[in-house]
């Protein structure tokens, strides 16, 4: 049986205060699995992109609760939610968000630098570890280029790559392909094809009803609950094998 | 973080702005620097001070005459005369030597060479010893020679200089006002000793001065009044108790009450005392001026932080969202304003430390490098950049991670 990865209990996101108060979110419940490649969507003002931060840990609910890997995270410290993000999550965002005149090998290995972990890894192996998800996502050449040297393509699977690094339960992308040219975004998404064919979790957020019928769900927002969720009929690999080990 | 990772990624952001960094640490480097130039300036002041208090002579005390006018149709008294000198040497118990001046000013000439208001020493046989003089050349005059007015004199180096170049003037003569003087000696170089320049006088048997330059009517009553007379106190007897005799002895032979002294008596260490005090504020002074730079230097660092977190939001807010805590955070802002003082500190002392050398060797002034104030200037700068970089490594440790990905 697979893994929950995310569990919401009625959260809730209210902004502001008393009468001039505004839910943002408004009692979401959702389930995701493990291995899931999952797309959520909706018009500007659903609530969307307030969902995504909580469930990235960017955020916390105003009630309700959240339950990330097993672990409730609805009420974690500022400290406490940096160090979720860093271990748990992986972030891909439309602007791709790596440091100016930073090498990508430098880029990737940022995270690592926060992980307080004891298993924490050496540099060396850091910098191995970086180099092999630079390989994996096509930038094997490319470890010490610095991001103005980059298309926008390869910038932003440098910042797969740097998602990956801590070995996250999941990813979250926030449109990553909003910035890029249609060839560009292709690229991006059968890369993420591929990770999700290799058991990544994926949560994708976006407006584009083409991008999100790559995943296997697409949960639509609207003025703050979940208006419909929509399976879209695609393969879910990691399921599917389990369920034969079953 | 690890402290090692926060150096560096310190290092690296300092790098990235090197203008900016330079410019930054500027405020730091002129406080430090000037920490150190000054303090070393003081302290070659001090150091000077100390080399006059050995080459003045040790336990000297130092009786001066003050003259007092006396009411109406009383005689003036006239303050220390010639024979003072001899009462005090017989008289107080504890005085090793006793040495008299009397001077006066007046033309010197040798051949064709003419020096006006050359300072003329009237003094003792102790003289060359307890003013620590060495002869360069010829010999010093007798006792006898005092007694007898014998017209002689001893030249300062700069006056034989002048007067006769590189040529030996032992057996010249020169005329002193209108008098001939034989020249019997030269001193050794000297130099300038508080105020005085020895090698710019000459010096005489001071019965000659008396007789011939500083004549008084009054000198057949009450005897040759002088300037002054130096007491060199025997070693391990308390200055104290000789100046408290000395004090016995005149107010008796003066015939004049402690209230109306017509002498005074310091010491040596009196004005050294003097002295050590007004550098002492001169330098506690410096050291606030140099101080207040320091802070100016603090508040620049501020001031750029401040910048540069505002400036550097989305790194912030893209740190922050790959698991950066917001100690993390403050750590590598506090690490970087440190690492700027720090920076500055070092290239302050650099600066500082050849500032103080070439200040030394182009002007007048002696200065002593002191390590006390390196460390000094050091630290503060340090304990600058760490108080005047938490409040910016504060408020960037604060970002919220949604905002901060949000700037633009």
């Amino acid at each position: 049986m697979s893994a929950t990865i995310i569990e919401t209990v009625d959260i809730t996101k209210i902004y502001g205060m008393g009468d001039i108060s505004v839910a943002a979110l408004n009692g979401i419940n959702l389930k995701i699995e493990a291995g899931e490649f999952v797309a959520i969507m909706g018009p500007s003002g659903s609530g969307k992109s307030t969902l995504m931060h909580i469930l990235g840990c960017l955020s916390q609910p105003t009630s309700g609760q959240y339950i990330l890997d097993g672990e409730d995270v609805s009420h974690l410290d500022k400290a406490q939610l940096a160090a979720v993000r860093n271990r748990k999550i992986g972030f891909i965002f439309q602007a791709y968000n790596l440091l100016a005149r930073t090498s990508a090998l430098r880029n990737v290995t940022l995270p690592l630098l926060y992980n307080h972990a004891d298993a924490k890894l050496s540099v060396e192996d850091g910098d191995q570890k970086a180099r092999a998800m630079l390989e994996l996502v096509g930038l094997g050449e490319r470890v010490n280029h610095q991001p103005h040297e980059l298309s926008g393509g390869q910038q932003q699977r440098v910042a797969i790559a740097r998602a990956l690094i801590n070995d996250p339960v999941m990813v979250i992308a926030d449109e990553p392909t909003g910035n890029l040219d249609s060839r560009s975004g292709e690229e991006i998404m059968n890369l993420l094809h591929k990770l999700h064919s290799q058991g990544t979790t994926i949560v994708m957020v976006t407006h584009d009803p083409k991008i999100a019928a790559h995943t296997q769900r697409t949960v639509i927002l609207k003025d703050g609950v979940i208006d419909v969720i929509n399976h879209n009929g695609n393969h879910h690999p990691t399921l599917e094998v389990q369920h034969e080990a079953a | 973080m690890k402290p090692l990772e926060a150096i560096r990624i310190a290092w690296e952001a300092i790098l990235k702005n090197k203008v900016r960094s330079l410019l930054t640490m500027l405020g730091i480097i002129i406080g430090v620097a000037a920490v150190i130039i000054m303090v070393a300036i003081s302290a070659g002041t001090e150091a000077t001070i100390q080399d006059q208090i050995t080459s003045l002579g040790s336990n000297l005390v130092f009786v001066q005459g003050a003259m007092t006018r006396g009411g109406p149709g009383q005689a003036p008294t006239g303050g220390l005369v010639y024979d003072d000198a001899a009462a005090i040497q017989d008289g107080v118990s504890g005085v090793k030597a006793v040495v008299v001046e009397q001077n006066s000013s007046e033309t010197i000439k040798a051949g064709d060479v003419t020096l006006e208001d050359v300072e003329i020493l009237g003094t003792t046989t102790g003289f060359p010893s307890v003013r620590d003089m060495d002869i360069a050349e010829g010999r010093y005059f007798t006792d006898q020679e005092i007694e007898r007015k014998t017209k002689v004199a001893i030249l300062g180096y700069d006056v034989a200089q002048e007067l006769f170049g590189d040529a030996s003037p032992i057996g010249e003569y020169i005329k002193v006002g209108n008098t001939q003087i034989a020249i019997i000696g030269v001193f050794k170089e000297k130099g300038l000793v508080g105020n005085t320049d020895f090698d710019s006088r000459i010096y005489m048997p001071i019965s000659v001065v008396f007789q011939k330059f500083t004549p008084s009517m009054f000198a057949r009553f009450m005897g040759d009044s002088v300037r002054m007379i130096y007491v060199e106190v025997e070693d391990g007897v308390n200055q104290d108790t000789v100046i408290a005799g000395i004090e016995r002895l005149l107010v008796k032979r003066h015939d004049v009450t402690t209230d109306t002294e017509d002498f005074t008596i310091t010491t040596q260490q009196d004005i050294i005392s003097t002295r050590e005090s007004t550098t002492a504020a001169f330098r506690s002074l410096l050291a606030w001026v140099a101080g207040v730079s320091l802070i100016v230097g603090g508040i620049g660092i501020m001031n750029i932080m401040l910048v540069s977190v505002t400036e550097r939001t989305r790194e912030i807010g893209i740190r922050q969202a790959v698991g950066a805590t917001p100690a993390d955070i403050r750590l590598q802002f506090l690490t970087e304003a440190l690492m700027l003082s720090v920076v500055g500190g070092l290239i302050g002392t650099l600066v500082g430390i050849s500032g103080a050398y070439i200040f030394g060797a182009l002007s007048d002034m002696r200065t002593v490098i002191q390590a006390s104030s390196i460390l000094l200037a050091f630290g503060s700068a340090a304990a600058v950049g760490a108080f005047f970089g938490y409040y910016p490594a504060n408020q960037a440790a604060q970002l919220d991670p949604i905002e901060a990905l949000r700037y633009e």
